[in-house]
Protein backbone atom coordinates (compact mmCIF):
# COMPACT_ATOMS: atom_id res chain seq x y z
CA UNK A 1 0.00 0.00 0.00
CA UNK A 2 1.35 3.42 -0.87
CA UNK A 3 0.67 5.20 2.34
CA UNK A 4 2.79 8.05 3.44
CA UNK A 5 3.51 8.46 7.13
CA UNK A 6 2.01 11.27 9.09
CA UNK A 7 3.79 13.11 11.85
CA UNK A 8 4.32 16.67 12.90
CA UNK A 9 5.96 18.88 10.36
CA UNK A 10 9.48 19.03 11.76
CA UNK A 11 9.79 15.28 12.10
CA UNK A 12 8.31 14.86 8.65
CA UNK A 13 10.87 17.13 7.17
CA UNK A 14 13.67 15.23 8.84
CA UNK A 15 12.30 12.00 7.41
CA UNK A 16 11.86 13.55 3.99
CA UNK A 17 15.46 14.68 3.91
CA UNK A 18 16.54 11.27 5.02
CA UNK A 19 14.44 9.55 2.39
CA UNK A 20 16.09 11.42 -0.43
CA UNK A 21 19.48 10.36 0.70
CA UNK A 22 21.15 7.65 -1.38
CA UNK A 23 20.51 4.18 -0.06
CA UNK A 24 16.96 4.94 0.96
CA UNK A 25 15.59 3.89 -2.41
CA UNK A 26 12.43 2.30 -1.07
CA UNK A 27 11.21 5.55 0.49
CA UNK A 28 11.91 7.28 -2.78
CA UNK A 29 9.93 4.72 -4.74
CA UNK A 30 7.08 4.98 -2.28
CA UNK A 31 7.06 8.72 -2.56
CA UNK A 32 7.01 8.40 -6.34
CA UNK A 33 4.05 6.06 -6.16
CA UNK A 34 2.12 8.51 -3.97
CA UNK A 35 2.71 11.28 -6.49
CA UNK A 36 1.73 8.98 -9.33
CA UNK A 37 -1.49 7.95 -7.59
CA UNK A 38 -2.45 11.53 -6.77
CA UNK A 39 -1.58 12.74 -10.26
CA UNK A 40 -3.74 10.08 -11.88
CA UNK A 41 -6.59 10.87 -9.49
CA UNK A 42 -6.26 14.60 -10.13
CA UNK A 43 -6.16 14.04 -13.88
CA UNK A 44 -9.28 11.87 -13.86
CA UNK A 45 -11.03 14.37 -11.60
CA UNK A 46 -10.24 17.37 -13.77
CA UNK A 47 -10.40 15.85 -17.26
CA UNK A 48 -14.23 15.94 -17.55
CA UNK A 49 -14.11 19.69 -16.80
CA UNK A 50 -11.62 20.14 -19.62
CA UNK A 51 -13.82 17.94 -21.78
CA UNK A 52 -16.85 20.05 -20.94
CA UNK A 53 -15.14 23.30 -21.94
CA UNK A 54 -13.63 21.81 -25.11
CA UNK A 55 -16.98 20.20 -25.92
CA UNK A 56 -18.73 23.55 -25.77
CA UNK A 57 -16.61 24.60 -28.75
CA UNK A 58 -17.24 21.50 -30.84
CA UNK A 59 -20.20 20.21 -32.81
CA UNK A 60 -22.23 17.30 -31.49
CA UNK A 61 -20.83 14.96 -34.15
CA UNK A 62 -17.26 15.86 -33.18
CA UNK A 63 -17.98 15.33 -29.48
CA UNK A 64 -19.33 11.81 -29.82
CA UNK A 65 -16.36 11.00 -32.04
CA UNK A 66 -14.16 11.95 -29.07
CA UNK A 67 -12.51 15.11 -30.42
CA UNK A 68 -10.52 16.49 -27.47
CA UNK A 69 -9.25 19.74 -28.95
CA UNK A 70 -10.87 23.15 -29.26
CA UNK A 71 -13.15 23.60 -32.26
CA UNK A 72 -14.99 26.51 -33.81
CA UNK A 73 -18.60 25.66 -33.01
CA UNK A 74 -18.82 27.74 -29.82
CA UNK A 75 -21.06 30.41 -31.32
CA UNK A 76 -23.25 27.88 -33.09
CA UNK A 77 -23.69 26.00 -29.82
CA UNK A 78 -24.44 29.21 -27.95
CA UNK A 79 -26.96 30.26 -30.59
CA UNK A 80 -28.70 26.87 -30.49
CA UNK A 81 -28.76 26.93 -26.70
CA UNK A 82 -30.21 30.43 -26.47
CA UNK A 83 -32.90 29.73 -29.09
CA UNK A 84 -33.99 26.48 -27.44
CA UNK A 85 -33.77 27.69 -23.86
CA UNK A 86 -35.19 30.85 -22.33
CA UNK A 87 -31.87 31.22 -20.51
CA UNK A 88 -32.64 34.39 -18.56
CA UNK A 89 -35.80 32.89 -17.15
CA UNK A 90 -34.28 29.50 -16.42
CA UNK A 91 -31.24 30.93 -14.62
CA UNK A 92 -33.45 33.33 -12.71
CA UNK A 93 -35.51 30.35 -11.51
CA UNK A 94 -32.42 28.40 -10.46
CA UNK A 95 -30.76 31.42 -8.87
CA UNK A 96 -33.81 32.61 -6.99
CA UNK A 97 -34.57 29.16 -5.61
CA UNK A 98 -30.95 28.47 -4.63
CA UNK A 99 -30.33 31.88 -3.01
CA UNK A 100 -33.58 32.01 -1.03
CA UNK A 101 -33.29 28.37 0.04
CA UNK A 102 -29.66 28.85 1.10
CA UNK A 103 -30.43 31.97 3.16
CA UNK A 104 -33.40 30.33 4.89
CA UNK A 105 -31.54 27.07 5.53
CA UNK A 106 -28.55 28.92 7.01
CA UNK A 107 -30.74 30.86 9.44
CA UNK A 108 -33.11 28.09 10.49
CA UNK A 109 -30.55 25.29 10.71
CA UNK A 110 -27.87 27.34 12.50
CA UNK A 111 -30.45 28.55 15.03
CA UNK A 112 -31.39 24.95 15.69
CA UNK A 113 -27.78 23.70 15.85
CA UNK A 114 -26.94 26.47 18.32
CA UNK A 115 -30.08 25.81 20.33
CA UNK A 116 -29.46 22.08 20.62
CA UNK A 117 -25.86 22.58 21.74
CA UNK A 118 -26.18 25.60 24.03
CA UNK A 119 -29.42 24.74 25.81
CA UNK A 120 -29.22 21.06 26.51
CA UNK A 121 -32.09 19.30 28.17
CA UNK A 122 -33.14 15.70 28.25
CA UNK A 123 -36.14 16.19 25.94
CA UNK A 124 -34.15 18.14 23.38
CA UNK A 125 -31.40 15.50 23.39
CA UNK A 126 -34.07 12.89 22.67
CA UNK A 127 -35.45 14.97 19.83
CA UNK A 128 -31.96 15.38 18.43
CA UNK A 129 -31.37 11.61 18.45
CA UNK A 130 -34.71 11.13 16.72
CA UNK A 131 -33.64 13.63 14.03
CA UNK A 132 -30.39 11.72 13.47
CA UNK A 133 -32.45 8.58 12.95
CA UNK A 134 -34.66 10.41 10.44
CA UNK A 135 -31.51 11.40 8.54
CA UNK A 136 -31.35 7.86 7.23
CA UNK A 137 -34.86 7.87 5.77
CA UNK A 138 -34.54 8.35 2.02
CA UNK A 139 -36.36 11.11 0.21
CA UNK A 140 -38.25 8.53 -1.85
CA UNK A 141 -40.19 7.56 1.27
CA UNK A 142 -41.70 11.01 1.66
CA UNK A 143 -41.93 12.27 -1.88
CA UNK A 144 -45.35 10.88 -2.70
CA UNK A 145 -47.18 12.30 0.36
CA UNK A 146 -45.18 15.51 0.02
CA UNK A 147 -46.41 15.87 -3.55
CA UNK A 148 -50.00 15.16 -2.51
CA UNK A 149 -49.69 17.76 0.30
CA UNK A 150 -48.53 20.47 -2.07
CA UNK A 151 -51.13 19.45 -4.63
CA UNK A 152 -53.90 19.81 -2.02
CA UNK A 153 -52.51 23.18 -0.94
CA UNK A 154 -52.57 24.21 -4.65
CA UNK A 155 -48.87 25.04 -4.45
CA UNK A 156 -47.61 22.69 -7.14
CA UNK A 157 -45.52 24.52 -9.75
CA UNK A 158 -44.43 27.30 -7.35
CA UNK A 159 -41.07 28.32 -5.93
CA UNK A 160 -42.53 27.86 -2.44
CA UNK A 161 -43.09 24.17 -3.08
CA UNK A 162 -39.48 23.70 -4.20
CA UNK A 163 -37.94 25.67 -1.33
CA UNK A 164 -40.00 24.90 1.78
CA UNK A 165 -39.25 21.17 2.24
CA UNK A 166 -35.50 21.78 1.96
CA UNK A 167 -34.94 24.58 4.49
CA UNK A 168 -34.89 22.57 7.71
CA UNK A 169 -31.99 20.28 6.87
CA UNK A 170 -31.10 17.73 9.54
CA UNK A 171 -27.65 17.32 8.06
CA UNK A 172 -26.95 21.06 8.33
CA UNK A 173 -28.42 21.22 11.87
CA UNK A 174 -26.09 18.39 12.83
CA UNK A 175 -23.19 20.19 11.15
CA UNK A 176 -23.88 23.43 13.05
CA UNK A 177 -24.26 21.60 16.35
CA UNK A 178 -20.88 19.92 15.86
CA UNK A 179 -19.28 23.25 14.97
CA UNK A 180 -20.88 25.00 17.95
CA UNK A 181 -18.96 22.67 20.27
CA UNK A 182 -15.85 24.66 19.28
CA UNK A 183 -17.51 28.03 20.02
CA UNK A 184 -15.71 29.49 23.07
CA UNK A 185 -18.20 29.65 25.92
CA UNK A 186 -16.28 32.53 27.54
CA UNK A 187 -17.48 34.72 24.68
CA UNK A 188 -21.06 33.92 25.52
CA UNK A 189 -20.50 34.46 29.23
CA UNK A 190 -18.79 37.79 28.59
CA UNK A 191 -21.61 38.92 26.32
CA UNK A 192 -24.14 37.95 28.99
CA UNK A 193 -22.31 40.02 31.58
CA UNK A 194 -22.41 42.91 29.13
CA UNK A 195 -26.18 42.55 29.19
CA UNK A 196 -26.75 41.10 25.72
CA UNK A 197 -29.92 39.10 25.21
CA UNK A 198 -29.72 35.56 23.82
CA UNK A 199 -30.76 36.58 20.31
CA UNK A 200 -28.25 39.40 20.36
CA UNK A 201 -25.49 37.00 21.38
CA UNK A 202 -26.43 34.77 18.47
CA UNK A 203 -26.60 37.62 15.99
CA UNK A 204 -23.63 39.76 17.07
CA UNK A 205 -21.24 37.27 18.67
CA UNK A 206 -21.93 33.76 17.39
CA UNK A 207 -22.54 34.51 13.72
CA UNK A 208 -19.40 36.65 13.18
CA UNK A 209 -17.18 34.23 15.13
CA UNK A 210 -18.49 31.23 13.20
CA UNK A 211 -18.13 32.74 9.75
CA UNK A 212 -15.98 29.85 8.48
CA UNK A 213 -18.68 27.43 9.49
CA UNK A 214 -21.27 29.56 7.71
CA UNK A 215 -19.08 29.71 4.62
CA UNK A 216 -18.70 25.94 4.45
CA UNK A 217 -22.41 25.48 5.04
CA UNK A 218 -23.18 28.05 2.33
CA UNK A 219 -21.19 26.06 -0.21
CA UNK A 220 -22.88 22.80 0.72
CA UNK A 221 -26.43 24.22 0.83
CA UNK A 222 -26.11 26.35 -2.29
CA UNK A 223 -24.75 23.41 -4.29
CA UNK A 224 -27.44 21.09 -3.01
CA UNK A 225 -30.17 23.50 -4.01
CA UNK A 226 -28.70 24.64 -7.29
CA UNK A 227 -28.18 21.01 -8.26
CA UNK A 228 -31.36 19.61 -6.75
CA UNK A 229 -33.22 17.49 -9.25
CA UNK A 230 -35.79 14.95 -8.13
CA UNK A 231 -38.06 17.19 -6.06
CA UNK A 232 -38.06 20.10 -8.57
CA UNK A 233 -38.70 17.53 -11.30
CA UNK A 234 -41.83 16.50 -9.46
CA UNK A 235 -43.23 19.89 -8.43
CA UNK A 236 -42.17 22.21 -11.25
CA UNK A 237 -44.33 21.38 -14.19
CA UNK A 238 -44.44 24.23 -16.65
CA UNK A 239 -41.47 25.25 -18.75
CA UNK A 240 -41.34 28.83 -17.47
CA UNK A 241 -40.77 27.66 -13.89
CA UNK A 242 -38.15 25.03 -14.55
CA UNK A 243 -34.57 25.25 -13.29
CA UNK A 244 -31.45 24.84 -15.42
CA UNK A 245 -30.93 21.32 -14.05
CA UNK A 246 -34.38 20.25 -15.27
CA UNK A 247 -33.91 21.88 -18.67
CA UNK A 248 -30.49 20.25 -19.19
CA UNK A 249 -31.90 16.88 -18.27
CA UNK A 250 -34.81 17.29 -20.67
CA UNK A 251 -32.43 18.24 -23.48
CA UNK A 252 -30.17 15.26 -22.70
CA UNK A 253 -33.15 12.92 -22.97
CA UNK A 254 -33.73 13.90 -26.61
CA UNK A 255 -33.47 10.99 -29.03
CA UNK A 256 -30.38 12.48 -30.65
CA UNK A 257 -29.04 14.99 -28.12
CA UNK A 258 -27.11 17.97 -29.47
CA UNK A 259 -24.03 17.55 -27.26
CA UNK A 260 -22.35 20.76 -28.40
CA UNK A 261 -25.28 22.82 -27.24
CA UNK A 262 -25.70 20.64 -24.14
CA UNK A 263 -22.09 20.98 -23.02
CA UNK A 264 -22.35 24.73 -23.57
CA UNK A 265 -25.36 24.67 -21.23
CA UNK A 266 -23.49 22.48 -18.79
CA UNK A 267 -20.66 25.01 -18.60
CA UNK A 268 -23.20 27.74 -17.81
CA UNK A 269 -24.92 25.56 -15.21
CA UNK A 270 -21.66 24.65 -13.48
CA UNK A 271 -20.20 28.17 -13.40
CA UNK A 272 -22.12 29.50 -10.37
CA UNK A 273 -21.16 26.59 -8.11
CA UNK A 274 -17.57 26.72 -9.34
CA UNK A 275 -17.32 30.44 -8.62
CA UNK A 276 -18.83 30.06 -5.13
CA UNK A 277 -16.49 27.18 -4.43
CA UNK A 278 -13.36 29.07 -5.41
CA UNK A 279 -14.47 32.22 -3.58
CA UNK A 280 -15.14 30.40 -0.33
CA UNK A 281 -12.65 27.56 -0.68
CA UNK A 282 -10.29 28.54 2.12
CA UNK A 283 -13.12 29.14 4.54
CA UNK A 284 -14.69 25.89 3.39
CA UNK A 285 -11.72 23.83 4.49
CA UNK A 286 -11.53 25.69 7.83
CA UNK A 287 -15.24 25.19 8.35
CA UNK A 288 -15.08 21.48 7.64
CA UNK A 289 -12.15 21.10 10.03
CA UNK A 290 -14.10 22.87 12.73
CA UNK A 291 -17.12 20.65 12.30
CA UNK A 292 -15.34 17.33 12.53
CA UNK A 293 -13.41 18.24 15.70
CA UNK B 1 -21.64 25.37 30.28
CA UNK B 2 -24.34 22.84 29.69
CA UNK B 3 -23.74 21.00 32.92
CA UNK B 4 -25.41 23.73 34.90
CA UNK B 5 -29.16 23.26 35.09
CA UNK B 6 -31.03 25.60 32.87
CA UNK B 7 -33.47 27.98 34.48
CA UNK B 8 -36.98 28.47 33.19
CA UNK B 9 -36.08 31.34 30.93
CA UNK B 10 -33.22 29.43 29.37
CA UNK B 11 -35.51 26.47 28.80
CA UNK B 12 -37.87 28.69 26.84
CA UNK B 13 -34.97 30.23 24.89
CA UNK B 14 -33.75 26.74 24.04
CA UNK B 15 -37.10 25.81 22.57
CA UNK B 16 -37.32 29.12 20.73
CA UNK B 17 -34.03 28.49 18.94
CA UNK B 18 -35.04 25.08 17.65
CA UNK B 19 -38.76 25.77 17.11
CA UNK B 20 -38.65 26.96 13.48
CA UNK B 21 -36.66 23.90 12.41
CA UNK B 22 -38.91 21.54 14.37
CA UNK B 23 -42.10 22.97 12.88
CA UNK B 24 -40.73 22.65 9.34
CA UNK B 25 -39.34 19.16 9.92
CA UNK B 26 -42.60 18.04 11.44
CA UNK B 27 -44.62 19.37 8.55
CA UNK B 28 -42.39 18.41 5.62
CA UNK B 29 -40.65 15.34 6.91
CA UNK B 30 -42.25 13.54 9.84
CA UNK B 31 -45.83 14.00 8.66
CA UNK B 32 -45.08 12.76 5.09
CA UNK B 33 -43.10 9.80 6.45
CA UNK B 34 -45.95 8.69 8.71
CA UNK B 35 -48.42 9.28 5.89
CA UNK B 36 -46.38 7.21 3.46
CA UNK B 37 -46.21 4.37 5.98
CA UNK B 38 -50.02 4.50 6.12
CA UNK B 39 -50.22 4.79 2.34
CA UNK B 40 -48.10 1.70 1.86
CA UNK B 41 -50.97 -0.41 3.17
CA UNK B 42 -53.48 1.09 0.76
CA UNK B 43 -54.49 -0.01 -2.72
CA UNK B 44 -56.18 1.77 -5.61
CA UNK B 45 -55.47 4.12 -8.48
CA UNK B 46 -54.70 7.81 -8.04
CA UNK B 47 -56.26 9.22 -4.88
CA UNK B 48 -59.01 6.57 -4.71
CA UNK B 49 -57.31 4.55 -2.04
CA UNK B 50 -58.70 1.93 0.27
CA UNK B 51 -57.12 -0.21 2.94
CA UNK B 52 -55.52 -3.28 1.39
CA UNK B 53 -53.71 -4.89 4.30
CA UNK B 54 -50.74 -6.86 3.03
CA UNK B 55 -51.80 -6.77 -0.65
CA UNK B 56 -48.92 -4.47 -1.59
CA UNK B 57 -46.36 -6.56 0.24
CA UNK B 58 -47.60 -9.67 -1.59
CA UNK B 59 -47.37 -7.75 -4.85
CA UNK B 60 -43.73 -6.94 -4.09
CA UNK B 61 -42.73 -10.59 -3.96
CA UNK B 62 -44.24 -11.25 -7.40
CA UNK B 63 -43.08 -8.05 -9.06
CA UNK B 64 -40.09 -9.05 -11.21
CA UNK B 65 -39.35 -5.42 -12.15
CA UNK B 66 -39.14 -4.52 -8.47
CA UNK B 67 -36.87 -7.48 -7.76
CA UNK B 68 -34.60 -6.46 -10.61
CA UNK B 69 -34.47 -2.85 -9.34
CA UNK B 70 -33.64 -4.16 -5.87
CA UNK B 71 -30.89 -6.35 -7.30
CA UNK B 72 -29.42 -3.49 -9.35
CA UNK B 73 -29.46 -1.14 -6.38
CA UNK B 74 -27.66 -3.76 -4.31
CA UNK B 75 -25.07 -4.32 -7.03
CA UNK B 76 -24.33 -0.61 -7.18
CA UNK B 77 -24.09 -0.43 -3.41
CA UNK B 78 -21.91 -3.51 -2.84
CA UNK B 79 -19.39 -2.58 -5.52
CA UNK B 80 -19.35 1.19 -5.47
CA UNK B 81 -19.28 2.09 -1.76
CA UNK B 82 -16.18 0.03 -0.83
CA UNK B 83 -14.23 1.25 -3.87
CA UNK B 84 -15.06 4.85 -3.13
CA UNK B 85 -14.35 4.68 0.61
CA UNK B 86 -11.00 2.97 0.00
CA UNK B 87 -9.93 5.52 -2.61
CA UNK B 88 -11.05 8.43 -0.46
CA UNK B 89 -9.07 7.08 2.51
CA UNK B 90 -5.94 6.53 0.41
CA UNK B 91 -6.08 10.04 -1.03
CA UNK B 92 -6.74 11.59 2.37
CA UNK B 93 -3.84 9.80 4.04
CA UNK B 94 -1.51 10.71 1.17
CA UNK B 95 -2.61 14.35 1.25
CA UNK B 96 -2.23 14.60 5.01
CA UNK B 97 1.55 14.34 4.62
CA UNK B 98 2.87 17.83 5.29
CA UNK B 99 6.00 17.29 3.18
CA UNK B 100 4.00 16.55 0.07
CA UNK B 101 4.32 19.16 -2.67
CA UNK B 102 1.24 20.59 -4.42
CA UNK B 103 -1.06 19.39 -1.63
CA UNK B 104 -3.54 22.20 -2.12
CA UNK B 105 -3.60 21.62 -5.85
CA UNK B 106 -4.21 17.88 -5.52
CA UNK B 107 -6.87 18.42 -2.86
CA UNK B 108 -8.75 20.98 -4.92
CA UNK B 109 -8.53 18.85 -8.06
CA UNK B 110 -9.87 15.73 -6.37
CA UNK B 111 -12.64 17.66 -4.64
CA UNK B 112 -13.65 19.54 -7.79
CA UNK B 113 -16.15 16.93 -9.15
CA UNK B 114 -18.40 17.69 -6.16
CA UNK B 115 -19.30 21.11 -7.50
CA UNK B 116 -20.97 19.68 -10.58
CA UNK B 117 -24.66 18.97 -10.52
CA UNK B 118 -25.64 15.34 -10.86
CA UNK B 119 -27.37 16.23 -14.09
CA UNK B 120 -24.46 18.22 -15.52
CA UNK B 121 -21.96 15.50 -14.89
CA UNK B 122 -24.19 12.72 -16.15
CA UNK B 123 -24.58 14.66 -19.40
CA UNK B 124 -20.78 14.94 -19.52
CA UNK B 125 -20.30 11.24 -18.90
CA UNK B 126 -22.95 10.33 -21.44
CA UNK B 127 -21.00 12.21 -24.10
CA UNK B 128 -17.61 10.86 -22.98
CA UNK B 129 -18.84 7.26 -23.00
CA UNK B 130 -20.45 7.48 -26.46
CA UNK B 131 -19.58 4.46 -28.60
CA UNK B 132 -17.10 6.43 -30.71
CA UNK B 133 -16.34 8.70 -27.79
CA UNK B 134 -13.22 9.81 -26.01
CA UNK B 135 -13.14 6.99 -23.43
CA UNK B 136 -13.30 4.21 -25.99
CA UNK B 137 -10.68 5.96 -28.11
CA UNK B 138 -8.35 6.32 -25.14
CA UNK B 139 -8.84 2.66 -24.18
CA UNK B 140 -8.17 1.55 -27.74
CA UNK B 141 -5.11 3.78 -27.96
CA UNK B 142 -3.54 2.01 -25.00
CA UNK B 143 -4.74 -1.34 -26.39
CA UNK B 144 -6.88 -2.09 -23.33
CA UNK B 145 -9.73 -3.08 -25.68
CA UNK B 146 -9.67 -4.12 -29.31
CA UNK B 147 -12.99 -2.63 -30.39
CA UNK B 148 -15.27 0.06 -28.96
CA UNK B 149 -17.52 -0.90 -26.04
CA UNK B 150 -21.19 -0.06 -26.39
CA UNK B 151 -21.34 1.44 -22.88
CA UNK B 152 -25.02 2.25 -22.78
CA UNK B 153 -26.17 -0.59 -25.00
CA UNK B 154 -24.89 -3.41 -22.85
CA UNK B 155 -26.46 -4.25 -19.47
CA UNK B 156 -23.10 -4.99 -17.86
CA UNK B 157 -21.19 -1.94 -19.15
CA UNK B 158 -24.13 0.36 -18.44
CA UNK B 159 -23.78 -0.58 -14.77
CA UNK B 160 -20.03 -0.06 -14.96
CA UNK B 161 -20.50 3.49 -16.28
CA UNK B 162 -22.92 4.27 -13.45
CA UNK B 163 -20.39 3.01 -10.89
CA UNK B 164 -17.51 4.94 -12.47
CA UNK B 165 -19.64 8.06 -12.62
CA UNK B 166 -20.73 8.00 -8.97
CA UNK B 167 -17.21 7.22 -7.82
CA UNK B 168 -15.90 10.17 -9.82
CA UNK B 169 -18.49 12.49 -8.32
CA UNK B 170 -18.27 11.51 -4.64
CA UNK B 171 -14.71 10.32 -3.80
CA UNK B 172 -13.43 13.85 -3.17
CA UNK B 173 -16.41 14.62 -0.99
CA UNK B 174 -15.66 11.70 1.32
CA UNK B 175 -11.96 12.49 1.22
CA UNK B 176 -12.61 15.92 2.77
CA UNK B 177 -14.23 14.27 5.80
CA UNK B 178 -11.20 12.02 6.30
CA UNK B 179 -8.74 14.86 5.80
CA UNK B 180 -10.55 16.92 8.38
CA UNK B 181 -10.53 14.03 10.84
CA UNK B 182 -6.86 13.21 10.19
CA UNK B 183 -5.83 16.76 11.06
CA UNK B 184 -7.30 16.29 14.51
CA UNK B 185 -5.36 13.15 15.31
CA UNK B 186 -2.59 13.73 17.81
CA UNK B 187 0.55 13.41 15.73
CA UNK B 188 2.76 12.36 18.65
CA UNK B 189 1.07 8.94 18.53
CA UNK B 190 2.50 8.42 15.05
CA UNK B 191 5.86 9.70 16.12
CA UNK B 192 5.97 7.19 18.98
CA UNK B 193 4.97 4.36 16.65
CA UNK B 194 7.57 5.38 14.13
CA UNK B 195 10.32 5.50 16.74
CA UNK B 196 9.24 2.03 17.86
CA UNK B 197 9.83 0.89 14.27
CA UNK B 198 6.20 0.26 13.30
CA UNK B 199 6.13 0.17 9.47
CA UNK B 200 3.92 2.56 7.51
CA UNK B 201 1.29 0.01 6.51
CA UNK B 202 0.91 -1.13 10.11
CA UNK B 203 0.55 2.46 11.29
CA UNK B 204 -2.19 2.83 8.69
CA UNK B 205 -3.91 -0.39 9.63
CA UNK B 206 -3.64 -0.21 13.43
CA UNK B 207 -3.55 3.54 14.09
CA UNK B 208 -5.19 5.46 11.28
CA UNK B 209 -8.12 3.14 10.57
CA UNK B 210 -9.18 2.69 14.22
CA UNK B 211 -8.90 6.41 14.92
CA UNK B 212 -10.86 7.32 11.83
CA UNK B 213 -13.48 4.69 12.57
CA UNK B 214 -16.28 7.08 13.58
CA UNK B 215 -15.79 9.15 10.42
CA UNK B 216 -15.51 6.05 8.24
CA UNK B 217 -18.73 4.78 9.74
CA UNK B 218 -20.42 8.14 9.19
CA UNK B 219 -19.36 8.38 5.54
CA UNK B 220 -20.21 4.74 4.89
CA UNK B 221 -23.73 5.22 6.23
CA UNK B 222 -24.16 8.47 4.27
CA UNK B 223 -22.84 6.81 1.08
CA UNK B 224 -25.09 3.80 1.61
CA UNK B 225 -28.12 6.04 1.88
CA UNK B 226 -26.99 7.97 -1.18
CA UNK B 227 -26.38 4.90 -3.30
CA UNK B 228 -29.68 3.31 -2.33
CA UNK B 229 -31.41 6.51 -3.40
CA UNK B 230 -29.61 6.62 -6.74
CA UNK B 231 -31.83 8.43 -9.21
CA UNK B 232 -30.48 11.47 -11.09
CA UNK B 233 -27.65 9.72 -12.91
CA UNK B 234 -29.57 6.70 -14.16
CA UNK B 235 -32.58 8.85 -15.03
CA UNK B 236 -30.38 11.08 -17.13
CA UNK B 237 -28.26 8.33 -18.72
CA UNK B 238 -31.29 6.39 -19.89
CA UNK B 239 -33.91 9.11 -20.41
CA UNK B 240 -35.85 7.73 -17.46
CA UNK B 241 -36.11 4.12 -18.61
CA UNK B 242 -33.37 2.49 -16.50
CA UNK B 243 -32.32 0.52 -19.57
CA UNK B 244 -30.95 -1.37 -21.35
CA UNK B 245 -33.51 -3.99 -20.36
CA UNK B 246 -33.90 -2.58 -16.83
CA UNK B 247 -30.19 -3.15 -16.08
CA UNK B 248 -29.77 0.28 -14.49
CA UNK B 249 -33.25 0.59 -13.01
CA UNK B 250 -32.90 1.62 -9.37
CA UNK B 251 -35.51 1.55 -6.62
CA UNK B 252 -35.91 5.34 -6.62
CA UNK B 253 -36.36 5.38 -10.39
CA UNK B 254 -38.94 2.62 -10.12
CA UNK B 255 -40.83 4.56 -7.43
CA UNK B 256 -40.77 7.65 -9.62
CA UNK B 257 -42.09 5.69 -12.58
CA UNK B 258 -44.78 4.03 -10.47
CA UNK B 259 -45.94 7.39 -9.16
CA UNK B 260 -45.61 9.76 -12.07
CA UNK B 261 -45.18 7.72 -15.26
CA UNK B 262 -47.41 4.68 -15.06
CA UNK B 263 -51.00 4.65 -13.79
CA UNK B 264 -50.33 6.35 -10.47
CA UNK B 265 -50.48 3.81 -7.70
CA UNK B 266 -49.45 5.85 -4.68
CA UNK B 267 -50.01 3.00 -2.25
CA UNK B 268 -47.73 0.56 -3.99
CA UNK B 269 -44.98 3.11 -4.65
CA UNK B 270 -45.07 4.00 -0.95
CA UNK B 271 -44.56 0.30 -0.17
CA UNK B 272 -41.52 0.19 -2.46
CA UNK B 273 -40.11 3.30 -0.79
CA UNK B 274 -40.39 1.63 2.59
CA UNK B 275 -38.30 -1.21 1.24
CA UNK B 276 -35.49 1.35 0.89
CA UNK B 277 -36.08 2.55 4.45
CA UNK B 278 -35.87 -1.00 5.78
CA UNK B 279 -32.79 -1.86 3.72
CA UNK B 280 -31.04 1.32 4.86
CA UNK B 281 -31.94 0.55 8.48
CA UNK B 282 -30.60 -3.01 8.24
CA UNK B 283 -27.40 -1.96 6.47
CA UNK B 284 -26.70 0.90 8.87
CA UNK B 285 -27.22 -1.48 11.77
CA UNK B 286 -24.82 -4.02 10.22
CA UNK B 287 -22.24 -1.31 9.63
CA UNK B 288 -22.47 -0.29 13.28
CA UNK B 289 -21.94 -3.91 14.27
CA UNK B 290 -18.91 -4.32 12.01
CA UNK B 291 -17.43 -1.07 13.30
CA UNK B 292 -17.88 -2.27 16.88
CA UNK B 293 -16.38 -5.70 16.16
CA UNK B 294 -13.21 -4.14 14.88
CA UNK B 295 -12.47 -2.67 18.27
CA UNK B 296 -12.35 -6.14 19.86
CA UNK B 297 -9.70 -7.35 17.43
CA UNK B 298 -6.10 -6.16 17.98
Amino acid sequence: MTVSPMTDMAADRAVATRSFMPGNAWALVRRGLVYLMLSVAAFISVFPFFWMIVGATNSSAEIIKGKASFGDALFTNAATFFTQVDALRVFWNSGFIAVVATALTLVISSLAGYGFEMFRSRIRERIFSLLLLLLSIPFAAMMVPLFVMFAQAKLVNTYVAVILPTVASIFIIFYFRQATKAFPSELRDAAKIDGLKEWQIFLFVYMPVMRSTYAAATIIIFMTNWNNYLWPLIVLQTAENKTITLILSALTSAYTPDYGMLLFGTVLATLPTLVIFFLLQRRFVEGMLGAVK
Amino acid sequence: MAQARLDRREQITGWAFIAPALVLLGLFMIYPIVWSLWMSFQVGKGMNLSFGGFTNIMRLTKDTVFLRALGNTFTFFIIQVPIMITLALLFAVALNDATLKFRGLFRTAIFLPCVTSLIAYSTLFKSMFATDGVVNQALMAIHAISGPISWFGDPFWAKVVVIIAITWRWTGYNMIFYLAALQNIDRSIYEAARIDGVPAWARFRYLTIPMLKPVILFTTVISTIGTLQLFDEVYNFTAGTGGPSDSTLTLSLYIYNLTFKFMPSFGYSATVSWVIVIVVAILSFLQFLVARDRRVKP
